[in-house]
């Protein structure tokens, strides 16, 4: 109990962030229309691809001589690329597609 | 100065994309809000190369790698998302969704593995950012391949336990290298990540084609998930807000599609439909259908006041969108009013049939949710029934012996007439009878649907 209070304690910024992103992401989402659920998916997925600047960070910070980490964090930074860019612009082309009249 | 300003750029990031999940609540905002969060993801990306700092107070370097990563990783990208069929989306975001979760879990991995800390949360973290990350990898390769057609559906009860005896040893060797960090070090993460990739592969492989939308709503919400494990790696916000709004979307679209099939999440994972093999007994009688000649169907849609489409899976593999947007437009031509009732999980992934629709230029409004459709039925003329089956099975509102009963259907036997448009009379996925076929109000009309369809335009010129 005693360990579990203290991590609460060092990451209470942290917790109350997580709670109260999933409180906001529940409100915003359950207005998206079933039409729209596909761009959704697509959308937040592409969303999703903030983990990028964790691939930026762990490149951007590795040793210059050190190519494994280099060449691992090069991958991590295509992939989640294609993620983001693939993604919103996937997104982006159905989007376009949904008129209300010609 | 620059912490500063990389948490100004975190922060702009951050209110992008909620706005742009918000204006996805209508088709008329929604390409404004993708843009604005794509906008943000800039911003955010071009901050972290600019102004982050290690605890050493560097600042970015290898820019060379990180560049090469971006450009390389936005032309694949960008080709990819401009090339794909519409019919191919279902693939492409299961993809997409992939490589995020790759993402996730090599920086996982590489935090893992290059640390020596015994910090439990910490470890914690770096576990479930490998474990969810590679599961969402795999698992989504997996869903790619089966939605093109490159890996059949393999079950089984052996399956089943396999893949939760996988799921208990990765648990317990989580607590285990949380609780006591040298018994197992490196190796527990050696063979935590070997695990999460089977267990992604076995796990995706026994669902079915119709419980695909289930599938991948949850491995979307997933890969949020892992990134906001990410984001705790580094205490980093924008990672943690924008995979746990991705996480909740996902788990919201996940149980919406269950609850349009009336199953639980568990169900749905566990595959197949219980012991569903058996069907109904009642259906299986001698029972005799009528057919109708497209003739005899175009004067029937021509000489209606409102006729309904139902399209299902059936239309995306005819590749019959185009077609079937003629068809209405023929229609309306003589006066009739045309509306589309689409069914939650309606092909292969959620919301799938409106995507198709739209991109033949079928204008939305005419794309009408199961909920608000159900109560036109009755004074609908004409149902048409295009490559759908079980989202319109009578058996699930009456026969209680029939494995979908309780599922939520399009009631078109209320209608004054239907016509099924159909391959052939072999029943759909998991091979449940529909009872809908033998209804009185209910004529087929064989053939493949891309083809029916232009010869049914064919047909309402001549009238």
């Amino acid at each position: 109990m005693q360990a579990f209070s203290e991590f609460f304690l060092q990451n209470q910024d942290m917790i109350f962030l997580v709670v109260l992103a999933i409180f906001l992401g529940t409100e915003v989402i359950k207005n998206v229309p079933a039409l729209l659920h596909t761009p959704l998916m697509s959308g937040s997925n592409a969303v999703s691809g903030v983990v990028i600047m964790g691939s930026i960070i762990v490149v951007g910070h590795a040793r210059p001589d050190d190519t494994l980490a280099l060449v691992l964090g090069f991958l991590a930074v295509v992939l989640g690329t294609l993620n983001v860019v693939g993604g919103f612009a996937v997104t982006g082309r159905m989007l376009s597609m949904f008129k209300k009249r010609k | 100065m620059s912490e500063f300003l990389l948490e100004l750029f975190y922060i702009v990031g951050c209110v992008t994309f909620i706005i742009g999940l918000r204006k996805l609540s209508s088709p008329d905002s929604a390409r404004q809000g993708n843009n604005i969060a794509a906008a943000g993801m800039t911003l955010a990306i071009l901050g972290t190369i600019l102004f982050h700092k290690n605890e050493a107070g560097e600042g970015i370097g290898n820019l060379a790698w990180i560049v090469g990563g971006l450009v390389v990783g936005s032309a694949i990208g960008y080709v990819m998302a401009t090339r794909v069929k519409m019919t191919a989306m279902p693939q492409m975001v299961s993809f997409f969704n992939g490589t995020g979760g790759a993402t996730s879990a090599i920086i996982a991995c590489m935090e893992f593995f290059s640390s020596d800390s015994t910090d439990w949360g910490f470890l914690l973290v770096a576990y479930l950012g490998i474990v969810v990350g590679t599961v969402t990898f795999s698992g989504s390769m997996v869903a790619y391949g089966k939605l093109d057609d490159k890996i059949k559906d393999v079950s089984g009860r052996l399956m089943t336990y396999l893949n939760w005896l996988m799921l208990a040893v990765i648990l317990v060797l989580m607590t285990m290298g949380i609780l006591s960090p040298e018994t197992l070090g490196a190796n527990g993460g050696w063979i935590l990540l070997g695990l999460s990739f089977l267990y992604g592969i076995f796990f995706v492989m026994p669902i079915g084609g119709a419980d695909m939308p289930v599938v991948i709503a949850l491995l979307n919400s997933l890969s949020g998930i892992a990134g906001a494990f990410g984001g705790l790696i580094y205490s980093n916000r924008i990672m943690l807000i924008g995979g746990i709004l991705v996480g909740a979307s996902g788990l919201i679209l996940t149980a919406l599609m269950c609850k349009a099939m009336n199953r639980s999440l568990m169900n749905v994972l566990i595959g197949g439909f219980g012991g569903g093999s058996a069907g109904s007994a009642k259906a299986s009688g001698e029972q005799s259908y009528r057919e109708v000649t497209l003739n005899d169907a175009a004067i029937m849609c021509a000489y209606a006041s409102k006729v309904c489409i139902v399209p299902g899976y059936g239309l995306a593999v005819a590749q019959a969108q185009h077609v079937c947007h003629d068809f209405e437009k023929s229609l309306e031509k003589k006066g009739v009013e045309v509306y589309y009732a689409i069914h939650p999980v309606a092909g292969r992934m959620p919301g799938h049939m409106n995507v198709l629709l739209a991109e033949a230029d079928v204008p939305y409004p005419k794309l009408v949710e199961m909920d608000d459709a159900n109560p036109q039925m009755p004074n609908t003329d004409v149902v048409i029934i295009v490559g759908a089956n079980d989202v319109v099975n009578p058996a699930a509102e009456d026969d209680p012996g029939s494995p979908i009963y309780g599922m939520p259907v399009i009631k078109v036997w209320e209608a004054k007439s239907v016509i099924v448009m159909k391959r052939s009379m072999r029943p759909g996925y998991a091979g449940i009878e529909n009872p809908l076929f033998f209804h009185e109000r209910a004529k087929m009309l064989f053939g493949d649907a891309k083809d029916t369809l232009s010869k049914l335009v064919g047909e309402l010129k001549n009238l």
